[in-house]
């Protein structure tokens, strides 16, 4: 019995930390069909953010939660307006530029803070269920993950933003026509999804040291889940994050988190050769 | 005076070879050390003090008035913890610099990345730092603890302080694999049983489910031959599971980067080693060490067990080169296995002619407050496990790793 719960919160966090990953690159790659491979740099922007923010006194939740989405946002806005703004609709144009914004900033975080590995500790200690001990970040973890799923959809179904921004990337003339700027809209959900990346790295980082490559390490996951989740944006997220999340876990108790990281690999091939344009081409169409 | 365009050619090109003219003489006249460490990259924790150590160490050789009367230099490469540029910068460093010796490589991996290349091209190889043991080539030199000298006393002392029923988590490459293999000996030698066996790539720094898994099965002790700043997080996410209060933890590599004072007090307190070094060992040979170090370096902070075996290391040979009274290689290698022997800040240091790895001290140790505190000192340890399979006197041509059957 303890050991179930211990396992359906070690599934839980798998998903949570999918969802985290890929919320940022969801925004930008799937309503705006930026391929942005700097992702994976705006979430350690964000850890780095972060540890900057906590030893310079600030309060760990504070920089996690407020600091460092608001960074790389601002991040994420400068080089919308430097870089990206001239290349919508050049996919392949995009994909060498924000390579090379990667490169780039890895290169940056080498000279900033080192080519070492840096990191803060959890800010919540852990706890017991029954004779198991969990770690209590975890949870942390599957309560921003939720929220934030919860405010994108939100904000996307609810507000007149979220409306105008689901129009403007479906038919920017129409918008144009209407009387919204695109060139506005279009930076705008930028900035949100590098903050949305921000965020899920300042999280991720207590749990995981950070060193300047480590964005190499989620950039996959995050697109796996992205393009596994098909066009609807929450609930392909949603799905594919727990589909993964769950066959992840799974092998990881079974054999080890080595298998664990290749069946997730597995599944995603075997997901996309059934559905190849994602899970919410063909379950839950018309969701957001 | 006027300056016409002859005689200013002729000043400078006078003044630029009197320049030139002692460097190439001292070029020629040094004795040149080359060092392949990573100073940059997931392993630098390591790396970056052994770059210090070696700096110290080759200053003192050089204000004690060198070696032979001849400067020392060093000629040091940061492999910045990739395996591939160890191949190139060894070529480089036999090829293009002709070093009189290479010191250096941290990882097993990046050990066996070099060690052939250095045999083949008859320059002289140590490895200064702990290792899995068995390896017998006669060009190479080890003073680190093989798993004879350390988890042969690790394993009873931290099961007698916990219990039989023992889980390993060990990185997956040659040193991870091998030492597992050694704790499981071990560990059925003294009776336990060994509940479980996990390895990690090297970057690997989730390990929530694992500290799940390990749970399931109830081990009396954890033993972590985890490796380099990624696996560093297991040991915080063991804390923050608030798993450091329920299950003992003894690791064979944890603290020789310096890791316990990365982690907190909370974090760390309790945890069971046993090393060559501890930066709390109160002897006057390594207070003096520690106050060199703060002459040269400010403060004791970066000081850990792999950068001491590396200073170690540089003056076993250094002691070779004197006692040889030359740098050729045949010849250094003769006078270290007459049973050359060093004392520096972590005991006596002997070469053990049979196998070439050394004859040193252990101390049990228990992380306490970010400190390493001796619990136990067991002196002058062999390394038993090599010399078991390896006997270089008589069979000096002799190139292999031996590994454990288990």
């Amino acid at each position: 019995m303890d050991l179930a719960v211990v396992i359906l919160v070690e599934v839980l966090y798998a998903i949570a930390s999918l969802v985290l990953i890929s919320a940022g690159l969801a925004v930008v790659f799937g309503m705006m069909k930026v391929i942005n491979l700097a992702h994976g740099e705006f979430m350690v922007l964000g850890g780095y953010a972060t540890i900057t923010a906590v030893g310079l006194g600030v309060n760990i939740f504070v920089a996690m939660l407020i600091i460092a989405p608001l960074v790389v946002g601002l991040f994420g806005l400068i080089v919308e307006r430097l870089v990206f703004r001239h290349l919508y609709g050049r996919m392949i144009d995009t994909m060498l530029a924000s390579w090379g914004l990667s490169l780039m900033m890895i290169g940056a975080f080498k000279m900033i803070f080192g080519n070492t590995t840096t990191g803060v500790s959890g800010p919540i200690p852990g706890f017991a269920v029954g004779n198991y001990q969990i770690n209590g970040y975890n949870f942390f973890i599957i309560v921003v993950s939720v929220v934030l799923l919860l405010a994108i959809l939100a904000v996307l179904r609810g507000t007149r933003a979220g409306l105008v921004a689901r129009g403007a990337m479906q038919r920017a003339d129409m918008a144009s026509a209407l009387g919204h700027s695109p060139d506005r809209i279009y930076m705008t959900t930028f900035a949100i999804g590098a903050a949305l990346s921000g965020l899920a790295g300042a999280v991720l980082a207590p749990l995981v040291g950070l060193v300047p490559t480590a964005g190499a390490a989620f950039i996959a996951k995050a697109f796996i889940t992205v393009i596994a989740g098909g066009p609807s944006l929450v609930a392909g997220l949603a799905s594919a994050a727990a589909s993964f999340g769950l066959v992840n876990q799974f092998f990881s108790f079974l054999v080890s988190p080595v298998v664990g990281d290749v069946a997730l690999l597995v599944a995603a091939v075997v997901l996309l050769r059934l559905m190849p344009r994602g899970i919410t081409s063909r379950f839950l169409r018309g969701k957001l | 005076m006027t300056l016409n365009r002859r005689s200013f050619l002729a000043s400078t090109a006078a003044a630029t070879g009197a320049l030139m003219m002692p460097a190439i003489a001292r070029a020629q006249d040094a004795i040149r050390v080359g060092t392949v460490l990573d100073v940059s990259g997931i392993f630098d924790a390591y790396g970056t003090p052994m770059d210090m150590a070696q700096r110290l160490a080759v200053q003192e050789i050089n204000d004690a008035g060198g070696l032979l009367d001849r400067p020392v230099e060093l000629v040091s490469y940061d492999t910045q913890s990739d395996m591939a540029l160890y191949t190139q910068y060894a070529q480089r460093l036999v090829r293009q610099d002709n070093v009189d010796v290479v010191h250096g490589g941290i990882l097993s991996a990046s050990r066996e990345a070099i060690r052939q290349t250095l045999r083949r091209a008859n320059t002289l190889y140590f490895y200064n730092v702990q290792y899995e043991g068995g390896v017998c080539d006669r060009n190479a030199f080890f003073n680190g603890v093989t798993p004879a000298q350390q988890a042969e006393v690790l394993v009873p002392w931290a099961m007698s302080r916990s219990g039989p029923r023992v889980y390993i988590l060990a990185a997956d490459y040659n040193y991870g694999q091998i030492t597992a293999r050694w704790l499981q000996k071990y560990i059925a030698d003294n009776d336990g049983e060994t509940v479980g066996v996990d390895f990690f790539p090297l970057d690997v720094a989730d390990f929530g489910s694992t500290i799940a898994r390990i749970q399931t099965e109830s081990p009396d002790l954890v033993i972590a031959p985890l490796v380099g700043g990624a696996h560093l997080s297991f040991f915080r996410q063991w804390a923050a599971a608030g798993m450091n209060d329920r299950i003992p933890l003894a690791s064979t590599t944890m603290g020789v980067g310096n890791e316990h004072k990365v982690l907190t007090p909370e974090e760390g307190n309790g945890m069971m080693v046993a090393y060559n070094y501890s930066q709390e060992l109160d002897t006057p040979l390594n207070n003096a060490f520690k106050e060199r170090w703060v002459a040269a370096y400010g403060d004791t902070d970066a000081i850990h067990e792999i950068a001491v075996s590396h200073y170690m290391g540089l003056h076993l040979w250094a002691e070779g080169v004197r006692a040889a009274g030359s740098v050729d290689r045949d010849a250094v290698i003769e006078a270290m296995e007459g049973g050359l022997s060093v004392e520096g800040p972590s005991g006596v240091m002997t070469i053990d002619p049979q196998t070439h790895h050394a004859t040193l001290d252990v101390h049990l140790m228990e992380v306490r407050d970010q400190k390493m505190e001796v619990a136990e000192s067991l002196s002058q340890r062999p390394p038993v496990d090599t010399q078991a399979v390896c006997n270089l006197t008589e069979n000096p041509d002799d190139n292999t790793q031996y590994e454990i059957e288990f």
